[in-house]
C-alpha cells in the first residue's frame, strides 16, 4: 500500500517533453511478467540507460541524481498512451510521489490517485517557472490546502484541483478497493434488504 | 417519473461513492481467460480474497482453439495455452465456477451466458469484454468494464460508477422480410454515426424491437459499443420471461414466480425523460454491408460507396468512391460470434446453404456461439448443411471474430463476416472485414461474390 500523502516535500526534477507516453515511461520490453513489482529498473529504460538493455546510467537524465527526486515536473499530456498501469506502478516503485505537469493523459491520471501518485495540473506558465527555478531543488506540496509552494520561488503559492475522492485515497494512502473495503458497513446492509427482496440473485 | 435504467441503478445503489460516482452492487461478474486472469493474478498478489465466487463465472472463449476436435487447453492464438491454464487455476483456487473448454455448457459469454440462466432481468452484470451491452436485451444493466474494475467488484462485489446520461431509441413499424436486427443496428450506426451514441446508456423500443425474438436483442444490444453506447437495455416482456424461464440457474417453482412478479415491474415510466431521444422506422432498413474499416462506413448491400469517402479506409479495403458493393468477389465467410452465433443465425444462414456449394476460391467457417447452440444446429442436421456446402463447422468460441495471432485469412483477404468490428486488422493483418448479417454471407459465399439473400423458403407449417 501506498504511504499516506497529506504533505510532502521533495526534490523536483524537471523533464521537460510534452507528451510523454506511457511506453516511454516504462517500454513494453521493460514489462517481463504481469506482477506489478519489479518495474522501477526498467522506468524511463530508454532514456535512463546508455543504450536499450544496458544498465549504465546516462549521467544526463534527470532521475539519475543523487539524491534521486520524488517530484517530477513535466509538459503538456504526461502519461498518454497506452492504457498499460505499468506506468505508475514504476513511478510509484522508483519513488516518485507527486507530479507536476501542464496536464496529463486521462487513464493515467486516474490511474496515478489509485497508486498514490499525486498528479497536480498547473498552469502553463507556473509549470515552466518550476521548471526552470526548482529543477534540483525542494518543492513543498501540501494535499489539504491543494497548494505548492517552492523555497526558490518566495511569496508564490499554485492552487491544484482534486476530487474529494481522490483526495481521500491519496492522503490515507488507500486504492479504491481498500476505501471501498470502508464501507463494508453499508455493502452488508444493502445484500441483507436485497436478500429478502430478490432472494434469486443469490441462490 | 423515472427510466429503467434509473431504476435499476437506485435498486442496486449501496452508497455515495464521492466525486459523482455511486457504489453500485454486482449481481454477476462474468470472466473469460483472456482478461479475467489477469485480475484474478492481481487481487492474488495483493492478497485480497474474492468475496462472492457464487456469483461470479468463468469462461473459456476469446482464445480457445475452434477447431473441430480440440483438445482441452489447445489455443488459437500462440501462447495462448498459457491463458487458459493460469485462468482455469486462479478461477479454481478463488471457487469460481468454470465454463471449460470441455464443459457441455462451454461458449462466448454473451452467448452462454444467458442460455445458462447466469444473466437475468434486472441483474447488474460485469464483464472485462466490452460486447458486455448484449446481456441489456434481458433488461439487465450489463457493461463492459476494465481488469482494475474486475478487481474491485471480485474483492467488495460492488462497482464504483457515475451514472451516464440516458438515450431512448424507437423504433416503429416492422423489419421487412430478410431484414435482420443486425441490419438494423449497422443501419442506426451508419445513420448516426459510430460516435452517435455518446456514451449514453440507451434504451431501445417501440414495435420493431418488441417484435424481435431475444436472439435479435441480443444482436441488437451487442452492436450499441459500437455506436459509442455506455450499454443499452430493454424492458423484459413475456418473451423475455419465456426465454428465461426453465433454463439451468434460473429460479424455478415458487422463486421463479416472485422473481417473474418483479420482473413484470422493469420498465420505463409513462412520462420518463430522456436527454436524447431518437426515432427509426424499421420499414426503411434493408440489408446492410460495412464498406470500409468503422462500423458507420454501412450501406445497403445494393448501394454505392459514398462519394469523398475516408481514403485511409479505401485503400485498406482496396476500394474506390462510388463502387458497388454487390458483385464484389470475396474470399472469406465468417459465420459466428457474439453477434450472430446463435441458433436462428445458423439457421438462417443454412438457409441460404441448403443443397448448394461455396464458390471455389472462398474459405467458409463456421463456428456456433455456444455447445449449446452446436447441439441444438446439430439436432437439426444444420452441421450437415454447412459442411456439405463447404463450410469448416467449428469449436464454439470467439474464433475468427478477432485476431489474436494464430492462423487466419491471409492478407489482402476481403472477407463477409456476422461480426461486429471491421477495423483495420481486427480479423488479421490485411484482412478485410466486411460486416453483415449471416444470410448475406452464406449467400454470398456460395455465389463467390457481394450478393443479396435469396428469400427464405417457407417450409411448409409456416407461410
Ligand atoms: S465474439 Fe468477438 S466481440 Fe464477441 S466477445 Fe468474442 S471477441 Fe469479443
Amino acid at each position: 500500500m501506498a504511504e499516506p500523502l497529506v504533505t510532502h516535500s521533495g526534490l523536483a526534477g524537471a523533464l521537460m517533453i510534452d507528451n510523454v507516453d506511457t511506453d516511454q515511461i516504462i517500454p513494453s520490453r521493460e514489462m517481463r511478467t504481469v506482477s506489478r513489482e519489479g518495474l522501477a529498473d526498467g522506468l524511463f529504460a530508454g532514456w535512463r540507460y546508455e543504450s536499450p538493455g544496458s544498465r549504465t546510467l546516462r549521467a544526463d537524465f534527470v532521475l539519475n541524481r543523487h539524491p534521486p527526486a520524488s517530484i517530477l515536473i513535466s509538459g503538456h499530456n504526461f502519461g498518454c498512451g497506452s492504457s498499460r498501469e505499468h506506468a505508475v506502478w514504476a513511478l510509484a516503485e522508483f519513488g516518485i510521489r507527486v507530479i507536476i505537469a501542464k496536464s496529463f493523459g486521462e487513464i493515467f491520471h486516474g490511474n496515478c490517485y489509485r497508486n498514490g501518485v499525486l498528479p497536480v495540473t498547473l498552469p502553463a506558465e507556473d509549470v515552466d517557472r518550476l521548471a526552470s527555478s526548482c529543477d534540483g531543488q525542494v518543492i513543498d506540496v501540501d494535499v489539504r490546502a491543494q497548494t505548492v509552494s517552492a523555497r526558490a520561488l518566495p511569496g508564490w503559492t499554485g492552487a491544484f484541483a482534486i476530487g474529494a475522492y481522490s483526495k481521500r485515497l491519496i492522503s490515507e494512502g488507500l486504492d479504491p478497493i481498500r476505501l471501498t473495503l470502508k464501507e463494508a458497513g453499508a455493502i452488508a446492509g444493502f445484500l441483507e434488504r436485497d436478500r429478502i427482496d430478490r432472494p434469486w440473485v443469490y441462490n | 417519473m423515472a427510466t429503467l435504467f434509473d431504476k435499476l441503478w437506485g435498486m442496486h445503489r449501496v452508497a455515495d461513492a464521492g466525486d459523482g460516482y455511486d457504489l453500485l452492487a454486482v449481481d454477476r461478474l462474468l470472466l473469460h481467460e483472456r482478461t479475467g486472469g489477469v485480475a484474478l493474478k492481481s487481487l492474488e498478489e495483493q492478497d485480497l480474497p474474492v468475496v462472492h465466487a457464487a456469483r461470479c463465472f468463468t469462461f473459456m472463449d476469446h482464445i480457445v482453439s475452434f477447431r473441430a476436435g480440440r483438445a482441452r487447453n489447445e489455443a488459437r492464438s500462440p501462447g495462448g495455452e498459457t491463458f487458459i491454464l493460469e485462468t482455469r487455476r486462479l478461477s479454481a483456487d478463488a471457487g469460481i465456477r468454470i465454463i471449460d473448454t470441455d464443459s457441455p455448457d462451454q461458449g462466448i459469454v454473451h452467448v452462454a451466458g444467458p442460455e445458462l440462466g447466469i444473466v437475468l432481468p434486472g441483474f447488474t452484470v460485469m464483464c472485462p469484454d466490452s460486447h458486455t451491452c448484449s446481456l441489456g436485451a434481458l433488461g439487465a444493466l450489463a457493461w463492459g468494464i476494465g481488469s482494475s474494475e474486475a478487481e474491485h467488484i471480485l474483492a467488495t462485489g460492488t462497482i464504483r460508477a457515475r451514472k451516464p446520461r440516458q438515450m431512448r431509441i424507437r423504433v416503429t413499424g416492422e423489419l421487412r422480410a430478410g431484414v435482420t436486427a443486425k441490419d438494423l443496428a449497422l443501419f442506426l450506426i451508419a445513420r448516426h454515426g459510430a460516435q452517435g451514441g455518446n456514451r449514453c446508456a440507451i434504451e431501445f423500443c417501440g414495435s420493431a424491437v418488441d417484435a424481435l425474438s431475444m436472439e435479435g436483442r441480443l444482436t441488437l444490444c451487442n452492436m450499441a459499443v459500437e455506436f459509442a453506447a455506455y450499454t443499452a437495455l430493454i424492458a423484459p416482456d413475456e418473451r423475455t420471461l419465456d426465454f428465461v424461464r426453465g433454463r439451468q440457474l434460473s429460479p424455478a417453482g415458487e422463486g421463479l414466480l416472485e422473481a417473474e412478479s418483479h420482473w413484470r415491474t422493469l420498465s420505463t415510466d409513462a412520462g420518463a425523460v430522456f436527454d436524447t431521444e431518437i426515432t427509426l422506422d424499421a420499414g426503411t432498413v434493408t440489408p446492410q454491408v460495412s464498406w470500409g474499416t468503422s462500423p458507420e462506413e454501412t450501406i445497403a448491400l445494393d448501394a454505392c460507396v459514398p462519394e469523398g469517402s475516408n481514403v485511409r479506409a479505401l485503400s485498406y479495403m482496396g476500394l474506390d468512391s462510388g463502387q458497388r458493393l454487390e458483385g464484389l468477389t470475396i474470399q472469406g465467410a465468417f459465420i459466428g460470434s457474439c453477434t450472430n452465433g446463435r441458433l436462428s443465425d445458423l439457421k438462417m444462414a443454412a438457409d441460404q446453404l441448403r443443397g448448394k456449394k461455396i464458390a471455389a476460391g472462398v474459405r467458409g467457417v463456421c463456428v456456433p456461439g455456444s455447445q449449446g447452440v452446436k447441439r441444438e444446429a446439430e439436432k437439426l442436421a444444420l452441421d450437415q448443411i454447412f459442411i456439405e456446402a463447404g463450410f469448416e463447422w467449428g469449436e464454439p468460441g470467439c474464433a475468427m471474430c478477432f485476431y489474436a495471432g494464430g492462423e487466419t485469412f491471409p492478407s489482402g483477404a476481403r472477407v463477409l463476416s456476422s461480426t461486429n468490428r471491421n477495423f483495420e486488422g481486427r480479423q488479421g493483418p490485411g484482412v478485410r472485414t466486411h460486416l453483415s448479417n449471416p444470410a448475406v454471407v452464406a449467400a454470398s459465399a456460395v455465389a463467390g461474390y457481394i450478393t443479396m439473400p435469396q428469400p427464405a423458403q417457407p417450409l411448409g407449417e409456416t407461410a
